[in-house]
């Protein structure tokens, strides 16, 4: 039995084929289906719910690249009992996984566009399959600029893929961290300070943000700063799930419910549920 | 580097915007091209202030020391304005400043604008008004940077 | 009798054949539902005779109040609703998704949502019809549909009754959702008590329905009787005691999440959850994982679920709704707002439960009507 329209509360068996640990809490795991399916298609920016078999089951965004359905990419952060185990279970265990859920990045909108990406900690997860797709389509986008925040150098994601972007493309990579030692190189700072100086031109821009909530609140107004237009601005919810199909009721943001109408979301679209507390 | 060139650098530059001629040419007699090699301190925490950089090129890293450890608190980079100690008293430095990569600025003395502003209160006004805008920043950035909003941090180590 | 139509008129049914039509569905396969007394309350359970049927009850509800009182005649319907509703057995509180066999593969399912048979409901109300309406868009009508609730939908024979009396906490006129059941019922009943008869006057609504009322003795309904029965249901809506204006209240409710009639509810609001627990719309729950002890077998199950409850809008690093006030404001927006958005309908159905049943008597109906006032003023 699997995962269909008709019962999507079944998982299908998907194998650990490798593990890469990111940081001292994050890994990032590669997946291939235990029971013969070819692959996995999914949209950059849609979710799975990735099933721990008795311990129970969290939402958590695609990684991969779109291109490569063959494996499924998962980057886990270890922040409770499902998360825990996600992380501590190696080469060969088998997860259950449901989905593609959601709604997805505007990648098709942003042809003909510069595209300004904003991402904070782990958001940097969701966002990778639509990096990995404006760089194998590279032709078709004005200016790129990936803006990256962390806490710290430690806590940096994809150490060796982000100064391979960098160097590899016309693709503008500034990466900043709140905090550091005497020997980091980089820029310190919170991310919304790579903004002003970005290199792409506001009124024809495609903003895509994803990080905490108060991070998000901040990168946003310094893009309205800037002039990026909130109808450009796509942004990626996150809200507790129990189904991802629009019938426990838990995802409900305002109207949205973030499994179905979410996780991506035009900005101008949700502005004022943005904006409320504790909505 | 000629007068002329310091003039129309300064005079393009976001944080002489809107000031008048005579203002601006008083600017340009207290400015001076410098250059750090990286690794170079540009003033040391406790230093008098007397000084302040408009970073044409290259970054600069705010620091701070505790025990067996430097923190760096915030990186500048181009165009960026450095150093605002100068214009409030003690008129020390709070911080160390040093650049991480070779880094091309314009210096400003500082101690000299001090005591013209003393005299002319239109000077020190227009001073005072630009001066906030950059603390306003720097205020903004410090508070998102407290918020830690990427999460608990390392539990266990 | 000949076959009837769907069109066909109203028949008069004897109370005493009303027996004869449970037997019908008994026999017919259906699992017979219907009101029963226990705990001095009114509770839908399984109902194969009418002597279990609250015959001579009636209830006085109002803000946090529930008695059953003993009737002067002997009514089969003179209560109007207890505690529990028809959601009960459409979406059951606690039902186990799948169960498998963990091994070297993965897993195996090995068995998937229990069978449930076919319900027969005996005395639905209107506003409980428009509920399963309601409650049909949630599961039926989007990308996805459940299957637990499709499964216990399809095959549902429904015998609704319209109310004789207005319940304390009741405000169905207002909400357009009844006193008169006007469709999603198979037969609908009006209750009739006169000195010397006891009859039922019968509204067809489906062939399922006609074949049904065939097997039992009946005949056409006389212009007496049926106007008799007009008359109990117009009784009925114009004893309602409440009213919520919906003019705009979508709107009303979008423009409101910082008034400070919140303030104010959640100084009363307990976070009990109960107005979830009775409400015949509330769908929302969670999902739960479980294993023996070996690890071998693990099973999913799905239990009902509140959002009044901290755990609800969980995620790493805190609840997105730590306050009572957050949690109100959800429940209460969702319910008679964002509800429309989502699916179409309020969904409030105006039954008065939530009233009812709230330990500190909160009325959905003075809190909405209190912030369209605060506009005003």
């Amino acid at each position: 039995m699997m995962a269909t329209l008709s019962d999507p509360m079944v998982p299908s068996p998907f194998r650990i084929q490798r593990v890469l640990k990111e940081t001292y809490d994050t890994y990032t795991l590669e997946l291939d289906p235990a029971n013969g399916a070819d692959g996995f298609s999914f949209a950059p920016g849609q979710f799975n719910m990735v099933y721990v078999s008795g311990v129970g089951e969290v939402p958590i965004s695609i990684s991969g690249d779109p291109d490569k359905p063959r494996t499924l990419v998962h980057t886990v952060r270890s922040v409770g009992t499902v998360t825990q185990k996600l992380c501590a279970g190696g080469r060969g265990r088998v997860l259950g996984v449901r989905g593609p859920f959601g709604t997805s990045w505007p990648v098709e909108q942003a042809v003909g566009s510069d595209v300004v990406v904003v991402c904070g900690g782990i958001g940097l997860a969701p966002l990778r399959p639509a990096i990995y797709h404006v760089m194998a389509n590279r032709e078709k986008y004005g200016r790129v600029a990936l803006l990256y925040g962390a806490r710290t150098p430690e806590d940096l994601l994809y150490k060796l893929e982000l100064p391979r972007w960098r160097g590899q493309f016309d693709l503008q990579v500034e990466v900043t961290v709140d905090a550091a030692t005497g020997g980091w190189r980089g820029n310190v700072g919170v991310v919304t300070t790579l903004i002003p100086p970005a290199r792409f031109d506001a009124e024809n821009t495609v903003a895509m943000v994803c990080g905490p909530e108060v991070m998000m609140r901040f990168t946003l107004l310094e893009l309205e700063k800037r002039g990026v237009p909130s109808e450009n601005t796509f942004v990626s919810m996150e809200r507790n799930m129990k189904c991802a199909v629009g019938f426990c009721g838990h995802c409900q943001f305002g109207p949205t419910f973030i499994c179905k109408d979410g996780p991506v979301f035009r900005y101008d679209q949700i502005q004022p549920f943005f904006v409320t507390r504790e909505i | 580097m000629a007068a002329e060139s310091l003039e129309r650098i300064l005079g393009e530059h976001p944080f002489f915007e809107g000031l008048k001629k005579a203002y601006l040419q008083l600017f340009v007699d207290c400015a001076s091209n410098v250059r750090f090699n990286a690794g170079e301190m540009i003033f040391r925490e406790g230093e008098d202030a007397d000084k302040f950089y408009l970073i044409r090129q290259g970054k600069v890293a705010l620091e701070t020391y505790a025990p067996q450890r430097t923190v760096i608190i915030q990186t500048l980079g181009e165009g960026e304005v450095l150093g605002w100690s100068w214009l409030v008293p003690p008129y020390r430095w709070r911080f160390g400043a040093r650049a991480t990569e070779l880094t091309r600025a314009i210096a400003l003395d500082g101690k000299c604008l001090r005591g013209n502003s003393e005299e002319d209160h239109d000077l020190g006004y227009e001073l005072m008004k630009r001066a906030a805008q950059i603390m306003e920043r720097r205020l903004q950035a410090a508070r998102l940077q407290l918020l830690d909003v990427y999460g608990s941090g390392p539990a266990k180590r | 009798m000949g076959k009837m139509s769907q069109t066909a008129e109203p028949a008069v049914l004897e109370r005493d054949h009303l027996q004869l039509l449970l037997d019908v569905l008994s026999k017919g396969g259906y699992r017979v539902l219907g009101p029963t007394v226990r705990d001095q309350a009114v509770f839908y359970d399984d109902l194969t005779s009418l002597a279990d049927a609250p015959a001579g009850w009636t209830d006085e509800q109002n803000g946090g109040t529930y008695r059953l009182k003993k009737r002067a005649d002997g009514a089969l319907f003179g209560y109007v609703h207890g505690p529990d509703s028809w959601k009960k057995f459409l979406h059951p509180a606690v039902v186990r998704l799948w169960r498998a066999k963990t091994g070297g593969n993965g897993f195996q399912i090995e068995e998937g949502p229990e069978e449930a048979g076919k319900f027969a409901f005996i005395g639905v109300r209107s506003c409980e019809l428009h509920a399963i309406a309601v409650q049909d868009k949630v599961f039926l009508d989007g990308k996805y549909s459940d299957p637990v609730y499709k499964a216990r939908r399809q095959n549902n024979f429904i015998v609704a009754v319209n109310c004789g009396r207005a319940g304390g906490t009741c405000f169905c006129a207002s909400m357009k959702t009844g006193p008169k059941a006007t469709s999603g019922f198979d037969l609908a009943l009006t209750e009739v008590l006169e000195a010397k008869r006891h009859y039922f006057v019968v509204e067809v609504g489906t062939k399922q329905g006609a074949e049904v009322l065939d097997k039992v003795p009946h005949k056409a309904a006389g212009a007496e009787e049926k106007a008799k029965a007009e008359g109990i249901v117009a009784k009925a809506a114009r004893q309602m005691g409440r009213t919520m204006d919906t003019k705009g209240i979508k709107e009303l409710l979008y423009r409101n999440y910082e008034n400070p009639r919140w303030d104010d509810v959640a100084k009363r609001c307990l976070s009990c959850g109960n107005c979830t627990l009775v409400c015949p719309t509330c769908f929302c729950t969670t999902v739960e994982d479980a294993t023996d002890l070996t690890g071998e077998h693990v099973e999913r199950w799905r239990k009902l679920d509140s959002c009044f409850t901290m755990d609800f809008s969980y995620i790493h690093g805190g609840s997105i709704r730590s306050t009572a006030r957050a949690r109100y404001r959800q429940w209460m927006t969702h319910k008679i707002a964002t509800w429309i958005d989502q699916f179409g309908t309020s969904g409030c159905v105006g039954c008065g439960r939530c009233i009812t049943w709230c330990p500190v008597g909160i009325d959905i109906t003075e809190e909405a009507a209190a912030i369209r006032q605060s506009e005003k003023s």
